[in-house]
C-alpha cells in the first residue's frame, strides 16, 4: 500500500512541476525577441507594419501576455500543443513522429553507459592497482572532456569512411525490405555509432562514480562478514558489495537523464538522426514557438518520468528508503 | 590432555608499511582445545584481532601476511592453504562475529537471507530448507517472533538483536571454533550480559570452542577457561583463568587486572589499588626489537629487560614471558 501512496504523491508533485515548467517555458519564449510574424514576413520577402499587425492578430499574438499564457496552459491541459505554422502540422503529431527515435537513442545510450560504466567501475575497484584501473581513469577523463560532436565526427570518419562498418547517417535504410526482424537489425546497425557517441560521456561519469562507491563498500564491515562466511570473491563482490554501491550511481543516472537528452540534440545533428533534437534545431531557427514549447514540454515530461523511475529503482535496491514516506 | 583443536606455532604476521615490513605478531604460540573458551586479552593494537583474522585467513589483502609459523587446525596447516580451501572452512568449521553489530550485517538483504546463505553455501541446503533452518536459528539465539522477524532487514533491529543474528549466522553450520572479536563492546551493559549468556549456553550446547577477544576482565573471568594475555604482538602470559587472575606472573597482566574497578567498594571510599598502566603501546616499527616491549611502562624493568627478549617460563600450566616472573 505504502508504495502506491508514494507513487500517488510523486505523481502529484510531477503534475505541479509540469505546470511550473509550462509557465516558465512560455514566459521565456515571450521574452525572446522576434516571433512567428517576423518569420512569415521574412519568408514573404518583407511586409509593412499593417500586415504584421494583421498576422499577429490572426495568431492571437496581440493579446496581453497573461491572456496568451492562460490560453496556452488551457490548450496543453486538453492535450493540444498547438499548430506549427512552419511545418503546417499539429505539434503533437510532429513530436510523436520523432519522439520514438530520440527515446530509442537516449535509453540505449543510458543503458549502455550504466551497464558498461558499472562493470568497469566494479572491475577497477577490485583491482585498484591493475592496468584496468588506469585504463578506466584515462577513459573517464577522455569521455568526460571530449565534446560529443567531436567524438561523433571522429567515429564517423573512423568507422564509416575509413573503415566502412557503419552507415554515415539516418536511422534506417529505405532500400531494405523485409520483416520486423530485418528492419530492427537495420535500425540497430544505424544506432551503433550515435549510441556510443552519446553514451561515452555518461559511461565515463558512471564508471568513475561506481569505482569510488565500490571501493568504499568493499572496505565495509558487512563485506568482511560476507568473506567470513566463506563466500567466493564473486559472490562477495556482485551480491554483497555491488547492491550497496549502486544507489549513488542510480541517483546520478537519474539526475543526468536531462543531460543525456540535451546531449542527444547534438548527436542527432551530427548523425542526421530523425529525432526531436533535429526538430528542435530547425524550429528554433524558424522561430516556430509552438513547436519549441512542445519539445520543451516533452523533454520535461521525459525527465520527470526518468526521476520517478529513479525513485522506484532506489526503493527496490535499498529497503531503508522504503521505510521513509 | 586432549589433542588441541587449533594449534598456533611460532606465528609471525607482518604488515607492509611505507617503511617496509613490520611484524605485528611475533613468535606467538597457543593452543585451543575442543569445547573450551579461550580468551585473548590486551589493549587495542596488541594484535588480538590480527591473530583472529589470520586464523580466518582474512588478513587485509596485500597489507598483512603470514611470514612464518603454522596454524594447525585438525592437523592441517591453514597458513599453507589456498583461498578455496580456506573458504570451505570459513563460516563452516571456523566462524567469527565482530565488534560492530550495527554495520556487520548487509543492509540490503533480510536477516533470514543472510543466515540461509551460509547454509546453502556450506551445507548444500535447498532454499526452503535453509530458510526454515534460519527461523530455528533465530529462535535459538532468543529473538522473539522468529517466524516474522526472519524477513526483517537489519535496520529494523536493535544492536543487541543484530549481534544475535550475527551469532546465528556464525553458529549456523555448527562450527568447531567460534571467534568472537569484542562482541559486546558496542552494546549497552544489560545487553552485554545477555550476549555473553547466549554465547556461553550455545557454546556448551553445541560443543563449539570459543575464542573470546575482549578487554573486559570481568567477562574473561566469567566466560573463559583459559586466557592469553597479549602485548605488542607477543604473548605476555597465558594459562587457566583462575591462577592467572589470582596470581599474575607478568606485570602487564597485573596492571590490566588492577585497572578493573569493583562495585563492592563504597562510592566514597578511596581505592589505592585501582591504578592505570602508564604510557602507551610502543610504535609498530619497534615490535621486532630484541627486548621486553613492556619495559618502558614497567616499574620493575632493568637493563636486562631493555636489552634482550624474555623467554617463556612455566609455572604449572601458566606461562609468562618476563625476566622477573619468579619475583611476582
Amino acid at each position: 500500500m505504502a508504495i502506491f501512496m508514494t507513487i500517488l504523491q510523486r505523481l502529484t508533485y510531477a503534475a505541479l512541476l509540469l505546470i511550473a515548467v509550462l509557465v516558465l517555458n512560455f514566459t521565456m519564449m515571450n521574452l525572446a525577441p522576434g516571433d512567428v510574424a517576423d518569420t512569415i514576413a521574412a519568408s514573404m520577402g518583407g511586409a509593412d507594419a499593417e500586415l504584421m499587425d494583421k498576422i499577429r492578430a490572426e495568431y492571437g499574438l496581440d493579446q496581453p501576455f497573461i491572456v496568451q499564457l492562460g490560453a496556452y496552459i488551457g490548450r496543453v491541459l486538453s492535450f493540444d500543443l498547438g499548430y506549427s505554422y512552419f511545418y503546417n502540422a499539429p505539434v503533437t503529431e510532429l513530436i510523436f513522429e520523432r519522439l520514438p527515435a530520440t527515446l530509442l537513442l537516449v535509453i540505449a545510450a543510458q543503458v549502455l553507459a550504466l551497464v558498461i560504466g558499472v562493470l568497469l567501475g566494479v572491475f577497477s575497484a577490485r583491482h585498484p592497482n591493475g592496468v584496468a584501473n588506469y585504463f578506466v581513469t584515462l577513459f573517464a577523463l577522455f569521455g568526460y572532456a571530449a565534446p560529443v560532436f567531436w567524438t561523433g565526427i571522429l567515429l564517423l570518419i573512423g568507422f564509416s569512411l575509413k573503415i566502412p562498418l557503419f552507415p554515415v547517417a539516418g536511422m534506417s535504410d529505405v532500400t531494405i525490405e523485409g520483416g520486423f526482424f530485418v528492419k530492427a537489425l537495420d535500425i540497430a546497425h544505424h544506432m551503433v555509432l550515435p549510441v556510443i557517441t552519446l553514451g561515452s560521456i555518461f559511461l565515463a561519469l558512471y564508471s568513475r562514480l561506481s569505482r569510488a562507491s565500490m571501493l568504499e563498500v568493499l572496505g565495509s564491515d558487512y563485506v568482511r562478514t560476507a568473506k567470513a562466511k566463506g563466500l567466493s570473491p564473486r559472490e562477495v563482490t556482485l551480491k554483497h558489495a555491488l547492491k550497496n554501491a549502486l544507489p549513488p550511481v542510480v541517483t546520478l543516472a537519474g539526475l543526468q537523464f536531462s543531460a543525456v537528452i540535451s546531449g542527444a540534440v547534438l548527436v542527432e545533428t551530427v548523425f542526421s538522426w530523425p529525432g526531436l533534437g533535429q526538430l528542435a534545431l530547425t524550429s528554433i531557427l524558424a522561430r516556430d514557438t509552438p513547436t519549441i514549447l512542445g519539445i520543451l514540454f516533452f523533454s520535461a515530461l521525459v525527465v520527470i518520468i526518468g526521476n520517478l523511475l529513479t525513485d522506484l529503482v532506489m526503493r527496490m535496491i535499498d529497503p531503508r528508503v522504503r521505510g521513509r514516506a | 590432555m586432549t589433542e588441541p583443536l587449533l594449534k598456533i606455532e611460532n606465528l609471525r604476521i607482518e604488515l607492509a608499511l611505507r617503511s617496509g615490513q613490520a611484524p605485528v605478531i611475533d613468535d606467538l604460540s597457543l593452543e585451543l582445545r575442543p569445547g573450551e573458551t579461550l580468551s585473548f586479552v590486551g589493549e587495542s593494537g596488541c594484535g588480538k584481532s590480527m591473530t583472529a583474522l589470520a586464523i580466518m585467513g582474512l588478513l587485509p589483502e596485500k597489507v598483512g601476511s603470514i611470514a612464518g609459523g603454522r596454524i594447525l587446525f585438525d592437523g592441517r596447516d591453514m597458513a599453507q592453504m589456498n583461498d578455496a580451501q580456506l573458504r570451505s572452512i570459513r563460516g563452516n568449521e571456523i566462524s567469527m562475529i565482530f565488534q560492530e553489530p550495527m554495520t556487520s550485517l548487509n543492509p540490503v538483504y533480510t536477516v533470514g537471507e543472510q543466515i540461509a546463505e551460509v547454509l546453502r553455501r556450506h551445507k548444500g541446503m535447498s532454499k526452503q530448507a535453509a530458510w526454515a533452518r534460519a527461523i530455528e536459528l533465530l529462535d535459538a539465539v532468543r529473538i522473539p517472533n522468529a517466524k516474522s522477524r526472519v524477513s526483517d532487514y537489519p535496520h529494523q533491529m536493535s544492536g543487541g538483536q543484530r549481534q544475535r543474528v550475527m551469532i546465528a549466522i556464525a553458529l549456523a553450520c555448527a562450527p568447531k571454533i567460534l571467534i568472537a572479536d569484542e562482541p559486546t563492546t558496542a552494546l549497552d551493559v544489560t545487553v552485554q550480559a545477555q550476549i555473553f549468556d547466549l554465547l556461553r549456553d550455545l557454546g556448551r550446547e553445541t560443543g563449539t570452542a570459543i575464542i573470546l577477544i575482549t578487554h573486559d576482565m570481568g567477562a574473561v573471568s566469567e566466560m573463559a577457561d583459559r586466557m592469553v594475555v597479549m602485548y605488542a604482538g607477543r604473548k605476555a602470559e597465558d594459562g587457566p583463568v583462575a591462577p592467572v587472575i589470582s596470581h599474575p606472573r607478568h606485570p602487564y597482566t597485573k596492571g590490566l587486572i588492577s585497572c578493573v574497578p569493583h562495585l563492592l567498594a563504597k562510592l566514597t571510599e578511596q581505592r589505592p589499588d585501582l591504578t592505570e598502566v602508564p604510557g602507551i603501546v610502543p610504535a609498530l616499527a619497534s615490535f621486532g626489537a630484541d627486548a621486553c616491549l613492556f619495559a618502558s611502562r614497567c616499574d620493575m624493568a632493568d637493563d636486562k629487560c631493555r636489552s634482550s627478549r624474555p623467554p617463556e617460563v612455566a609455572f604449572g600450566e601458566q606461562h609468562s614471558a618476563c625476566w622477573k616472573a619468579d619475583q611476582l
